[in-house]
């Protein structure tokens, strides 16, 4: 269900403010930016576009955080793995994606 | 509509109700030429309709496909367009200028072919039964010594050959027509491709087993029809298939799969294992050939289809379109 | 970054199946509900099962707004596209829909006037360009495609604009979710939950489901990296024993989703007292309709509407399916009578559909086995 994805807005449509042109890999579309009224996106900025309308500005710092913890995946149990024989692993310790919520 | 959009389910109207009525062989392998044979020397013809909406877009327009269509056809087919015949349908009112332009655009397409016109015929249908004008062009040509095109002589371990990049023509019209309201630096692939053809005969024309221009349904139609044709498998690599920045955009903001859409200026190749890098290099040598590729490979399975491969080991199985493609949204 | 190259890394996707391979018990049986229709489709278009345990079952949620459409409501709108003077505008999803009496395209082949549209705020345009025709536009979707659809009819009020209305067949998810988890027959550990839906309602709304039904959620991006991510923290927690709502999309998705995407929805629509889901049957509060304020736009107020019913044969087991009780190609109709090309249950009409995934992408696979092509090129 409702496919979206990631554009950069280029530029915004003189006199229409709800309108900025985006581009996705070098095409270009008007999208409707009316959803982000409470905290509109600059040139540069790039948003998450579902049926010509921007839904969400992307966070480029969660995107860096998340690939740091792909990069890691593994090898925090490895490090584990190494260490074990100095019985100073924390229990239940893992990686993870979120804080924990509760 | 559905039937002329290259996909399933003009094949089953071809194989279904043309073929058995029409057809002196009705098994055969449906090829992109003919082989005819009068007084003992082998002729290919071919015939194809130019139907297209816009009839100007970027990069190219009705007249240019409709004479490079045809000379493809035939290239494809192993043969070399000799001489063309075209019939025009032209809708009452359509302006005088753009028929002007449509000639000479096609005069420019058949010099640069170097295939001549040698006759034609035009009616006129009344306003609203037609989108401006449509083409037929019929072209003959002589079959090139050495080569033989055929589905049932592919074998396991065959190479799969692309010349170019994919989807260029399909996106271009797509966006031209402006009802997505895209723009993209993109123009339609329109071109002869016999240059490039002739270059991989020269080097490579015992190992050529089959060829085919990926035009409407797109480079998943027309090797799903190989597939079915030689009973084989054939196995892609999806990283080796070429495409453009642009075009990769516009399918992932459509939901479309590039390997769907229309090319007017690519061919597929299939290579004997031996002679792949040699027609290959050829093709990399020929202007306009430079970002031809090895895209994948015959294998015994999935028997008469084909499968997309990517290098962390995922796999899809990529079958015809079915109908034309329409873009996915939600 | 460019947001999706980054999350289809080779390197990082085999690391990530490994990590998977390593977390999950062998001597379990994993099953996982990716909800939406989206995770379904990049699932089997990036052949991600291929790089996951056998043990780890993913079981194809709700979440295609096309497959659950009654097929009386394509009946009911294309009733309305009859008139003469109306456009009919849709998603190009909706354009092979069958209705009992043809698809949008077969209506459009007879002459009705079917338009194709990227945005609701296309069919809005059509509308300000043709003010002599109606352009009916007919909405799908859940809660990410809701809000355009409701910002839509706002601006079509702001300016006056008359010829324009909208047959609002706009769902929504948690009540689906919440009538898998009701059936008797359910066996689900933990659910992949909707990214898109949930930048706009944010990741509160599934708290329950972790809370009550002591199920993992983790909000999912739709790259090969974001769902192999998700399942690797899914797994995480059902080892741990525990039950959270966990957001790996962060970097698309804030936690409590788009006020003005929701502000915008209740301005413009209500909730139906019920609605009904092909292969799911009536569920309550699932559904949108236009509100009274909006009358003059809503398509079902402006026409007659006849109102059609029509019943899946019984031999679609698209109930099943849905609830994971059956996988696909288990179902009688599966690839014999129903296919993509005639589709005769919910799941096979639209290609996030969890049968017509399976049957583009991983049909004929299980006969196949290839598994790489490293010989090549």
């Amino acid at each position: 269900m409702c496919l979206a994805i990631p554009g950069k807005i280029v530029e915004f449509v003189p006199g229409q403010t709800q309108l900025g042109t985006v581009e996705v890999t070098g095409v270009r579309r008007k999208v409707d930016l009316g959803l982000l009224q409470d905290d509109m996106p600059m040139i540069g900025d790039w948003v998450l576009i579902h049926v010509g309308f921007a839904m969400t500005k992307i966070s480029e710092q969660d995107a860096m955080e998340q690939m740091h913890l792909l990069h890691m995946l593994g090898e925090t149990e490895q490090a584990i793995e190494e260490v074990r024989g100095y019985g100073l692993e924390e229990r239940g310790e893992h990686m993870n994606g979120s804080p924990r919520l509760s | 509509m559905a039937h002329g959009a290259g996909g399933k389910a003009s094949r089953r109207l071809v194989e279904g109700l043309f073929a058995p009525l029409l057809f002196e062989n009705a098994n055969a392998p449906l090829g992109d030429a003919a082989n005819v044979r009068i007084d003992g020397a082998s002729v290919a013809i071919t015939t194809d309709s130019f139907v297209v909406n816009p009839l100007k877009f970027p990069g190219g327009s009705i007249g240019e496909l409709a004479v490079n269509g045809t000379m493809n056809d035939l290239a494809v087919s192993g043969a070399k367009g000799q001489a063309m015949v075209a019939t025009f349908v032209l809708e009452e009112g359509l302006p005088a200028s753009v028929l002007e332009g449509e000639i000479r655009a096609m005069a420019a397409a058949l010099h640069r072919a170097g295939v001549v016109m040698v006759g034609g015929d035009t009616k006129v249908v009344e306003r609203g039964k037609a989108d401006g004008m449509y083409i037929t062009t019929t072209g003959i040509g002589r079959f090139m010594p050495r080569v033989t095109i055929d589905a049932r002589s592919v074998r396991p371990g065959d190479k799969v050959i692309l010349s170019g990049p994919i989807g260029d023509h399909g996106i271009t019209i797509l966006l031209a027509r402006g009802e997505l309201d895209l723009e993209a630096d993109l123009s339609s692939d329109t071109r002869c491709v016999l240059p490039l053809i002739e270059a991989m005969v020269d080097e490579a024309a015992p190992g050529i087993r089959w060829m085919r221009d990926p035009t409407r349904g797109g480079v998943a139609t027309s090797l799903n029809e190989l597939a079915r044709d030689c009973g084989l498998g054939i196995v892609l690599s999806e990283e080796e298939i070429p495409m453009r920045d642009e075009v990769r955009g516009a399918c992932e903001l459509l939901g479309l799969d590039p390997l769907h859409s229309a090319n007017e200026g690519q061919f597929l190749a299939v290579v004997a294992p031996e002679y792949a890098d040699a027609a290959l290099n050829a093709l990399n040598r020929t202007e306009g050939g430079e970002d031809a590729f090895i895209i994948g490979e015959v294998r015994t399975e999935p028997a008469c289809g084909v499968l997309v491969t990517t290098r962390y080991g995922g796999s899809r199985i990529v079958d015809m379109l079915v109908g034309d493609p329409l873009p996915r949204i939600c | 970054m460019r947001y999706v190259d980054e999350f289809r890394d080779p390197e990082l996707i085999t690391r990530a199946s490994e990590e998977i391979y390593r977390l999950a018990d062998p001597a379990r049986h994993y099953r996982i509900m990716e909800v939406c229709g989206g995770h379904t489709h990049a699932i089997y278009r990036f052949g991600l099962k291929d790089v996951l345990p056998s043990n780890i079952e993913l079981i194809h949620g709700p979440g295609c707004p096309v497959c659950v459409l009654p097929m009386g409501r394509i009946d009911d709108g294309l009733a309305v596209a009859r008139n003469a003077n109306v456009i009919f505008a849709a998603f190009g999803d909706m354009m092979r829909v069958p209705g009992a009496h043809g698809s949008p395209l077969e209506h459009k082949a007879r002459g009705t006037d079917v338009r194709i549209v990227y945005s609701p705020a296309d069919a809005l345009q059509i509308a300000r360009r043709n003010r002599d025709r109606h352009v009916m536009f007919f909405a799908i979707g859940f809660e990410t495609t809701a809000p355009s659809t409701a910002l839509t009819l706002m601006r079509a009020k702001a300016e006056g604009i008359a010829n324009f209305s909208v047959f609002c067949n706009h769902v929504t998810i948690i009540p689906a979710i919440r009538a898998i988890l009701d059936s008797p027959d359910m066996r689900l550990d933990a659910f992949i939950g909707p990214g898109h839906v949930s930048t706009v309602i944010g990741c509160r709304p599934y708290e329950w489901i972790a809370r009550n039904e002591g199920k993992p959620v983790v909000t999912s991006g739709f790259e090969p990296l974001d769902l192999l991510q998700s399942i690797v923290m899914l797994l995480r927690q059902l080892q741990a024993g525990e039950a959270r709502v966990e957001n790996q999309y962060k970097r698309v998705v804030p936690w409590e989703g788009n006020r003005a995407a929701l502000k915008a929805m209740a301005e413009v629509f209500q909730l139906r007292p019920y609605f009904e889901w092909r292969g799911l049957g009536f569920i309550s509060q699932s559904a949108l309709k236009i509100r009274d304020e909006y009358a003059e736009w809503d398509a079902e107020q402006r026409f007659p509407i006849p109102g059609t019913r029509v019943t899946d044969p019984k031999a679609a087991q698209c109930g099943e399916v849905l609830k994971g009780v059956l996988k696909p190609a288990q179902c009688k109709l599966f690839g014999n009578e129903c296919t993509p090309e005639h589709p005769i249950g919910a799941l096979m009409v639209s290609s996030e559909g969890s049968c017509a995934a399976y049957y583009n992408y991983e049909h004929r696979k299980a006969v196949a086995m290839v598994t790489s092509i490293s010989s090549v090129a």
